[in-house]
């Protein structure tokens, strides 16, 4: 079976120094990695990297489709919850709106506009944007922050779900994922 | 696709305001008696001419909102990472806001030419050479808010990069509505010109927003 992401000695400068160099990385269906470091070690930048947002400096990245949560929310403020989804959605030719707000207990917000949600719902519809595009390869940052403890068995859950189904999960985190076995990757300062 | 991000841009200024550069625009056009005096033959010479001012002056208002919010939001990175290509978001994003700009300046060039006491063909040149200007201006203005997303102080920065780019559009708008014979050519082939390439330039701009 091919792997989801194939990532080759790859180095990452930003901001006037390198963050990391001779990384190699491999995801298969159903593999979880979990990368962990101390801040400004290049977690997220990393993540960017393996999307294809960031050439790297060397090295080589080659991956399948995929959907990435990082800080940024990407869904428009002013709109209702499922129909700032919704755009994603009808941009990926995906119907899973309503089954990525059920699976992350946000059903009943699908008709709060999207500023009103406070940060754990905006972390989980977050989580909902990457569960709706379908994407077998995830790449999240920081998927647990801002969440209580319900919501992290929803978010555990879902990431498990997807791993059972094929899918390859990225993940920076300083918080371990519970459920499914991970494997590591360290960096280091 | 292309479709789906128009109708989104559509929306997107709808809810923010897109009525203030055509009030900016109707403002400049009340401004401009007062500063020239009453005299109506003066107010119809240069009357096409101070709604073109006006014109641009509108169309630096809206630079702000037009890229950076999605920059950051991660919108730019979401619809990047669906491989749609840059120049595509530049060109609905060019789409949407000459939608929401350009109509809407045409109807507010109507009470701002009776203000200047232009009528008759001067009116109708004038309204002609707007609505042939304004799609460049509208594709300028993506192109510049492309260039500045994320800089400090992006407004005054646009605003500088923006008056430079617009001037032969100017030139040749002003003149047209003016009745220079040949100035109406010229001035649609430059707003062709700009239509043509600002998508590009402004590709290109957001992909170098990434880095």
């Amino acid at each position: 079976m091919s792997n989801l992401l194939t990532m080759t000695d790859v180095a990452c400068w930003r901001g006037g120094r390198l963050l990391f160099e001779g990384l190699n990385a491999k995801l298969a269906p159903g593999n979880g990695l979990w990368v962990q470091g101390p801040n400004g070690t290049g977690k997220s930048s990393l993540l960017r990297v393996a999307a294809g947002l960031l050439r790297p400096l060397a090295g080589t990245v080659s991956r399948s489709d995929c959907a990435l949560a990082d800080e940024a929310l990407a869904l428009d403020r002013e709109l209702p919850l499922s129909r700032a989804l919704g755009l994603w959605a009808a941009l990926d030719g995906s119907a899973r709106v309503s089954a990525a707000l059920q699976a992350l207990g946000l059903a009943a917000l699908a008709d709060v506009p999207v500023r009103l949600l406070s940060t754990g719902q905006a972390q989980r519809a977050r989580l909902a944007r990457v569960l709706a595009a379908g994407a077998p390869l995830w790449l999240l940052d920081e998927p647990l922050n801002g969440l209580d403890d319900a919501s992290v068995a929803a978010v555990a859950a879902t990431i498990a779900d997807h791993r059972a189904a094929g899918g390859g999960v990225l993940v920076a985190s300083h918080l371990p994922i519970p459920g499914g076995a991970w494997r590591t990757l360290e960096l280091a300062t | 696709m292309i479709g789906l991000l128009v109708v989104r841009e559509v929306r997107r200024a709808l809810g923010a305001s897109a009525w203030l550069p055509v009030a900016f625009f109707l403002l400049v056009a009340i401004v401009v008696p007062f500063a020239v005096g009453p005299d109506v033959r003066l107010l119809a010479r240069i009357g096409g001419g101070a709604l073109w001012i006006a014109a641009l002056t509108a169309a630096l208002l809206p630079i702000e909102r037009l890229v950076e919010p999605d920059r950051a939001d991660g919108v730019l990175d979401q619809l990047a990472l669906r491989r749609i290509p840059e120049e595509a978001v530049a060109l609905a994003k060019i789409v949407g806001h000459w939608l929401t700009f350009g109509p809407l300046l045409l109807l507010a060039a109507l009470p701002g030419a009776a203000l200047l006491g232009l009528n008759g063909p001067l009116l109708g040149r004038t309204l002609l050479t707007l609505a042939v200007g304004t799609p460049a201006l509208a594709a300028l203005a993506v192109a510049v808010a492309s260039l500045t997303a994320g800089l400090r102080s992006a407004s005054a920065l646009g605003g500088l990069l923006l008056l430079p780019l617009a001037v032969p559009l100017l030139i040749f708008g002003a003149s047209a509505a003016g009745g220079e014979g040949g100035a109406f050519k010229l001035e649609a082939a430059t707003a062709l010109f700009v239509l043509a390439g600002a998508p590009f330039a402004a590709g290109a701009a957001l992909r170098a927003l990434r880095t």
